[in-house]
């Protein structure tokens, strides 16, 4: 009791060692966390790791096996995220939960509604709040802005915003800076200043050390599902952290040999696509990926990436221009045939078109190759040769937990883009288009997927990357394309570029000042 | 470790509908008292109605039959992502093209039969998958498809029925199949004399072979298990299953996903025909004239939720349904009794299986009673 009291003067959130285990798989064990009041505090460790469940425990979205939760030295039981809210709990998730065609305030007054007299919601208080909230903490946020209309670094504080309004004290951001820019992670980490300086304690999960030295004060790190500590951040570096995170060295900067470029592989002329809403999303586009390099397409999100490989895969039509792969005219070709003629893709969005949820890990890592040997002969499936395969890919991409039985839906992020990876580089194809291969991964993961490409691209196969991540493109490409409202604006080699001209070029050029 | 198991067993579909056949009896139970009948009586009726005499057994497993092909053809599609409302139509032109082929070709026994078989299901899987082509090719739902095509099957059916040279003189049906094409057992040689005797001197035969016992339970229970290995051990049924669970991951690895649905429509429309088709070379040998639905498709939907969409679970749920159907038919002779209470226990059966919470919680408290008794010897 005494200690509890202590505690109370303390620390906002303390979880004594607790313990999680779905069926037979530990994902907490023994965890140890203690967030003190009004300071930063960052939840370290792989994907896979267990932050996510240590906190969504904290959120009240499932009891601890065992161990005890404590907010402001008080012991809770969390039954649900409700009881969590009422104790001054607010969780911003990876995937935002809003209504798209609803306004801001709308989504934030959602299951919070003050009605007047005949149950006549008072929109106007609540808009008057919101108003306050959001320019006491600096989120600019439009209240009346409908959510489909407004950006994702915007939804992100629309949800943000909406904890505040339920009285968060203790916020909780799960990787928040996984779906932001640069410059977008820069204001966050404004923002979560600005609520620390009003007494808030914030917790981030995340795997990204740059981001933990800008904007925490502490960090406990988590691997496997076991606390390795709790550090002062300033004391030490990343590699440091990154140690922690992972059990051994890692290294940022891709180790690579100059590109040793061949023929062209493939070359897009003149390329004009329209987006889901019927609008110009590709406006001519033209570039050549050549045999041995890494060719990167940069740009901010919504330029025409996401189109550029629907049509690169077959998935959307072309309205005119051609596309040419291994010197044939695919513009017309399915997506299955342009597989077989050795094209991969690891798509943008893995829960969307990167795996069959509901398929077992075994099964995804043969979506392509469903139909060839050893898997399938006369139609009928090999399940040994299926099972060897899918043991095989989960040793050397090190897929966690290494069970082929789970379903792909079970998996962490991470993990789930390993089983893209392994599937798609294993293919063996001739051109691999990664789409933001790397996004949500932690330090050890996108060391491996960057060299994983880079040996795609030494085996002399093209590889076409299109990555928001500036550091990434830098790190990985042999050549740059930057693209802008559907165009290719500018072509650069690796040398000419760096991260202050990409992101003019980025901007629209030089016609958006310094 | 026996918890973990423990845990798996009660939250498994087969507990789920365990529970829900008990608790649809016991609604039924309840009905039935309420409305002034004994409910044990009443299930004494149902039990001897389908157990007592070896000709009874016989009949559950006629009933049975269609429905848990039909319950196929809904779990089959449904294991795919389709919603096949259509089995009811997809029925009706399996009998039809079955009573046609089996009235107006000849050929030898056996080949007869499989040929007009053969024709029942193919013009289903037809009409199932005109279903599936209007759903690739134009977006229009399979639900509202298949209920305007169950629809246009009846009056189609009603239209050809009745043509000249097709109808039967002094009937609203097609001429008789032919004996060739009859899957009934033994159907000409059970009433010769040499038939006749031989049942005199097997009293249990004797009872079954008076039913028009006929070679579709084994059709469905051979179907059964190949709708199972089509979709789990080939690669179409991989990419059949890839579409109906994630139609955007299928079209990106390149399964060409408008064929598919076409094709998963038009197996499924088979399965339904396959029920149609032995429907009537096995029993009623002619298409008849319909005022309204029959409903044996529509009762899939119903076979095809209590079996858990799954093929080889059909089978024990189209016995039950058609047990149900058959024993309960005896109601209304025995006691008076309104034989929809069947209805109401399978209609209650039904929704409980649909309530997969229900038995969660159900199963949650069984098992933590079972561990408070055993909670002195912890603490």
């Amino acid at each position: 009791m005494q200690q509890a009291t202590n505690s109370a003067a303390e620390f906002a959130v303390e979880m004594r060692r607790v313990t999680k285990r779905f069926g037979d798989f530990t994902a907490n064990d023994k965890i140890d966390f203690q967030v003190r009041r009004g300071e930063v505090h960052a939840l370290l460790g792989e994907n896979g790791a267990g932050k996510s469940t240590l906190m969504n425990q904290l959120y009240g979205l499932y009891p601890p096996t065992s161990g005890d939760i404590f907010i402001n030295g008080e012991k809770v039981h969390l039954a649900s995220p409700k009881n969590a809210i009422d104790r001054g709990v607010g969780m911003v998730h990876q995937h935002f939960m809003l209504v798209q065609p609803f306004t801001v305030t709308e989504n934030i007054m959602l299951g919070r509604e003050s009605a007047g007299a005949l149950g006549i919601l008072n929109e106007a208080h609540a808009l008057r709040e919101v108003e306050a909230l959001s320019s006491r903490y600096g989120l600019s946020v439009d209240p009346r802005a409908r959510i489909q209309d407004i950006s994702v670094a915007m939804q992100q504080r629309v949800e943000i915003l909406k904890c505040l309004y339920r009285g968060a004290e203790i916020l909780i951001l799960d990787e928040p800076t996984a779906v932001l820019t640069p410059q977008e992670i820069e204001f966050l980490g404004t923002i979560i200043h600005n609520l620390t300086a009003e007494g808030k304690t914030v917790v981030i999960i995340t795997h990204k050390l740059r981001e933990i030295k800008k904007m925490a004060e502490r960090c406990t790190v988590i691997r496997r599902g076991i606390k390795v500590g709790t550090v002062d951040v300033a004391s030490r570096s990343e590699s440091d952290l990154a140690e922690m995170m992972v059990g051994r060295a890692v290294s940022f900067a891709v180790e690579k040999n100059p590109a040793r470029s061949g023929d062209t592989i493939l070359s897009l002329k003149g390329v004009h696509a329209l987006n889901n809403r019927g609008l110009p999303a590709l406006n001519g586009i033209e570039f050549d990926v050549k045999r041995g390099e890494i060719l990167a397409v940069a740009g901010i999100d919504g330029n025409g990436q996401s189109e550029l490989v629907e049509v690169l895969t077959g998935l959307r039509p072309i309205e005119s221009g051609s596309v040419y792969f291994r010197g044939d005219d695919i513009t017309r070709y399915s997506p299955g045939r342009r597989i077989e003629m050795g094209l991969a893709a690891i798509p943008e969005d893995r829960q969307k078109r990167g795996l069959v949820g509901a398929f077992t890990v075994a099964e995804n890592l043969i979506l392509e190759q469903r139909a060839d040997r050893p898997f399938s002969r006369r139609g009928v499936l090999d399940l040994k040769a299926i099972k060897r395969h899918a043991n095989k890919l989960i040793e050397r991409f090190d897929i966690r937990p290494p069970r082929e039985t789970y379903l792909a839906s079970s998996l962490s992020g991470g993990n789930q883009q390993k089983v893209i990876l392994a599937r798609e580089i294993t293919r063996n194809p001739e051109l691999l288009i990664a789409s933001q291969p790397t996004r949500g991964l932690d330090v050890g993961a996108i060391e491996y997927v960057h060299k994983r490409l880079v040996q795609v691209r030494d085996e002399g196969k093209g590889v076409l990357l299109v990555s928001l991540d500036l550091d990434e493109t830098l790190y990985l490409a042999d050549r740059i394309v930057v693209i802008y409202e559907g165009k290719i604006v500018s072509v650069l080699d690796r040398e000419e570029a760096d991260e202050r001209k990409l992101g003019l070029l980025m901007a629209g050029g030089e016609a958006v000042h310094v | 470790m026996s918890n973990v198991k423990r845990g798996v067993l009660s939250a498994s579909p087969i507990f789920r509908t365990l529970f829900s056949v008990f608790t649809g009896l016991l609604v039924g139970a309840l009905v039935l008292f309420i409305s002034g009948y004994s409910p044990l009586k009443a299930y004494r009726v149902i039990i001897d109605g389908i157990f007592s005499k070896p000709s009874y057994i016989s009949y559950t497993i006629i009933y049975a039959t269609p429905l848990i092909m039909t319950g196929l053809s809904v779990a089959f599609a449904f294991k795919t992502g389709l919603f096949n409302i259509g089995a009811e139509g997809q029925f009706i032109m399996g009998a039809l093209g079955a009573a046609l082929a089996g009235a107006f070709v000849s050929l030898p026994p056996v080949i007869h039969a499989i040929f007009a078989a053969t024709a029942g299901i193919a013009a289903a899987a037809l009409w199932g998958g005109i279903a599936g082509y209007l759903k690739a090719r134009f977006g229009v739902n399979e639900v509202i498809a298949t209920i305007m095509l169950n629809w246009t099957a009846l009056y189609l059916n009603n239209y050809i029925v009745n043509l000249p040279g097709i109808k039967r003189p002094a009937a609203t049906a097609t001429a008789f199949i032919l004996d060739s094409a009859r899957t009934e057992v033994l159907p000409l040689w059970k009433i010769s004399e040499a038939g006749k005797l031989w049942r005199a001197a097997h009293p249990v035969w004797q009872d079954i072979l008076r039913t028009p016992l006929n070679v579709g339970i084994l059709v469905a229970l051979i179907g059964a298990v190949l709708c199972w290995w089509l979709l789990n051990r080939t690669t179409l049924g991989y990419e059949l299953r890839a579409v109906g669970h994630n139609l955007d991951c299928a079209e990106h690895v390149g399964i060409d996903i408008n064929a598919r649905m076409i094709c998963s429509m038009a197996i499924a429309g088979g399965l339904a025909g396959a029920a149609g088709a032995f429907h009537v070379l096995g029993w009623t040998r002619q298409a008849a004239e319909l005022a309204a639905m029959e409903g044996l498709g529509f009762d899939g939907i119903g076979v095809a939720l209590i079996g858990n969409a799954s093929p080889i679970g059909c089978i024990p749920a189209g016995l039950l349904f058609g047990a149900l159907k058959y024993g309960g038919s005896k109601l209304q002779f025995a006691l008076r009794a309104p034989i929809e209470v069947i209805n109401i226990v399978i209609g209650s059966i039904i929704f409980f299986v649909s309530m997969p919470k229900l038995t969660q919680i159900v199963a949650q408290r069984l098992k933590r009673r079972r561990l408070g008794r055993g909670e002195p010897h912890v603490g």
